[in-house]
């Protein structure tokens, strides 16, 4: 059956999607801009891009930032899936009350707490800070989203497949990496990319727990955006908007055609 | 490897994890809460010294008191924080949800070809950089940014509003941010509706309009309530919003604890306002907790 679609509905998508699209939009255009006050348009120009690449403050944050986000999303996607697998799979046991309030408090808990409370804590055991505390401390929030992500699937996921490879002679690891994995990997990709842009992003919990010598982009960023609009962030946010704004158009294409070909399949 | 021992290193892996790097850290938060300041590397007294034994450890717990806490009722900063955490995030939560529930609804409204694209692009946001989306208010909101220089252009104000540095800022900054986090559960719940229990209400004498107060809004209170706890929940304790948006004068639970961590470097304070801030998001918490427990298992 069709639903209605009416005049209010389409009034309130225009509305809802300008509200959430038009910053971004001024963002981007004001990026190309010629003069040095953001709000005066003076003509196209990609010169705050050339200046960009100049700044090479601003390029060993981005690498840093990008280590720890790589390293952060594959260690948060390793945990993360066992949590998942730990929150479907392994029924009740000792403590799982507490182990799915782990889970899923780091969801919502302010960043100021958990930031505050790991950097008491590497003060606590003496660890030097650096990029590994900044990992540490992603990776504990970022599992989270992982298992949370990887368990919806799993949750989905039709257990006999897995039993009969286990009767045909695989052992659970063998069982795991050749039915499991390739079924759950959708979710597991998702997963990572999350936990890769959850890092990437975060400011309050690398501001706690970060040391010398690794200043992560969004605290360079946060730092020169205190002391006003400048168009060289317009055109850092921009570059960091066109690759998020691939990576998800790619994965959504990608979802996309696995969903048309397994329906073709069947 | 027996399956009972596999199950244990499974479970224990994630397990240690969480207990090592997200709860024993509350503990010492908690602990150095009732710490007292000092001028010291680290800034807080006493300190936990295993090598005078058990006295040691009596001595310690014997110099932890509430002097903090005192503090906390005391100076009137911190009641007005506190209150203004909560008034800032629960009209921001409301809000949030006017502009939300129009917009899942018509995205639920619209044929399955569209849904995925306008799922996708409420996603991207939220994919985007936080901190560059509230930089993009700034360019907007402040005396000569763009809100300004259209109004006066239109000729509807005849000097700039004063918005940046405002509360107002504050609520335009958390809806935006947060405005994923309420569309999506409450479209989740609207697109699994039967449509043709609108039917028969309309069939059985229901107006248009009491049918969607009879039954699409019933059927959409889990997504709103989940919305309602992602949205309001972090935003207590959000620290970039009003820093960035809110001003000098926009007193928020997450800005305290920062400049009392950072700019006064007194560890007890910035710990038992942590502490407090948690007490009171822990009912708010449990019962997110329960809510999602409670949907897996009607997805299973």
């Amino acid at each position: 059956m069709t639903r209605k679609f009416t005049w209010f509905n389409a009034t309130s998508l225009t509305l809802g999607f300008a509200f959430l699209y038009l910053p971004i939009i001024i963002l981007v255009v004001y990026s190309f801009n010629e003069s040095k006050l953001v709000t005066v348009w003076a003509g196209f120009s990609t010169k705050w891009y050339g200046e960009l690449m100049q700044n090479t403050a601003m390029l060993d944050a981005a690498w840093v930032t990008l280590r720890v986000a790589l390293m952060t999303a594959t260690l948060a996607t390793i945990l993360g899936t066992m949590a998942a697998y730990v929150l479907v799979r392994s029924g009740r046991f000792r403590g799982r009350t507490l182990f799915s309030g782990m889970i899923y408090a780091p969801l919502v808990m302010p960043e100021v707490i958990t930031g505050l409370s790991l950097l008491l804590m590497f003060i606590a055991m003496g660890i030097d800070r650096g990029l590994f505390t900044v990992v540490l401390a992603h990776t504990t929030f970022a599992m989270c989203y992982v298992a949370v992500v990887v368990s919806s699937r799993l949750v989905s996921f039709d257990r006999s497949l897995e039993e009969a490879a286990l009767d045909l002679g695989c052992t659970p690891l063998d069982a795991f990496f050749s039915v499991t994995l390739p079924i759950i990997a959708p979710s597991v990709i998702a997963g990572w990319l999350l936990a890769f842009t959850l890092s990437l992003d975060d400011l309050v919990i690398a501001s706690f727990t970060t040391g010398p010598g690794a200043t992560t982009l969004p605290i360079k960023i946060y730092s020169a955006v205190r002391l006003g609009v400048s168009p060289e962030i317009n055109a850092l946010s921009t570059i960091l908007i066109a690759i998020v704004a691939t990576g998800v158009v790619t994965v959504s294409l990608i979802e996309k055609r696995r969903a048309i070909s397994e329906a073709g399949a069947k | 490897m027996g399956p009972g021992l596999r199950r244990f290193i499974l479970i224990s892996i994630p397990y240690l994890w969480l207990l090592l790097f997200f709860l024993a850290p509350f503990l010492i938060v908690l602990k150095i809460s009732l710490s007292d300041t000092a001028i010291a590397q680290p800034p807080y007294l006493p300190l936990l010294d295993f090598s005078k034994g058990v006295a040691g450890i009596s001595d310690f717990f014997s110099k932890l008191d509430f002097e903090s806490f005192v503090w906390l009722t005391e100076d009137s900063l911190y009641t007005n924080a506190f209150l203004s955490s909560l008034k800032i995030a629960s009209i921001s939560t409301v809000l949030a949800l006017l502009i939300a529930f129009p917009l899942a609804y018509g995205m639920a409204r619209t044929s399955d070809r569209w849904r995925s694209l306008f799922v996708m692009l409420v996603i991207l946001p939220f994919w985007t950089s936080f901190l560059i989306r509230v930089y993009a208010w700034i360019g907007i909101l402040r005396n000569e940014g763009f809100l300004n220089q259209f109004l006066l252009w239109t000729g509807l104000i005849s000097e700039p509003l004063q918005i940046m540095n405002t509360p107002t800022a504050v609520y335009i900054g958390i809806v935006y941010s947060y405005l994923p986090f309420m569309v999506l559960p409450i479209y989740s719940t609207l697109e699994k509706m039967d449509e043709s229990l609108l039917e028969a209400a309309i069939d059985l004498g229901c107006s248009r309009l009491s049918a969607f107060w009879l039954v699409t809004l019933p059927l959409a209170v889990p997504g709103i309530i989940a919305g309602c706890f992602l949205v309001f929940i972090p935003a207590m304790g959000e620290f970039v919003i009003p820093d960035l948006l809110g001003g000098s004068t926009t007193l928020m639970m997450g800005k305290t604890l920062w400049t009392e961590f950072f700019s006064n470097r007194d560890w007890p304070v910035a710990s038992a306002v942590a502490i407090m801030l948690l007490l009171f998001l822990v009912v708010p918490m449990v019962l997110f907790q329960r809510q999602l427990e409670r949907q897996q298992e009607a997805g299973r």
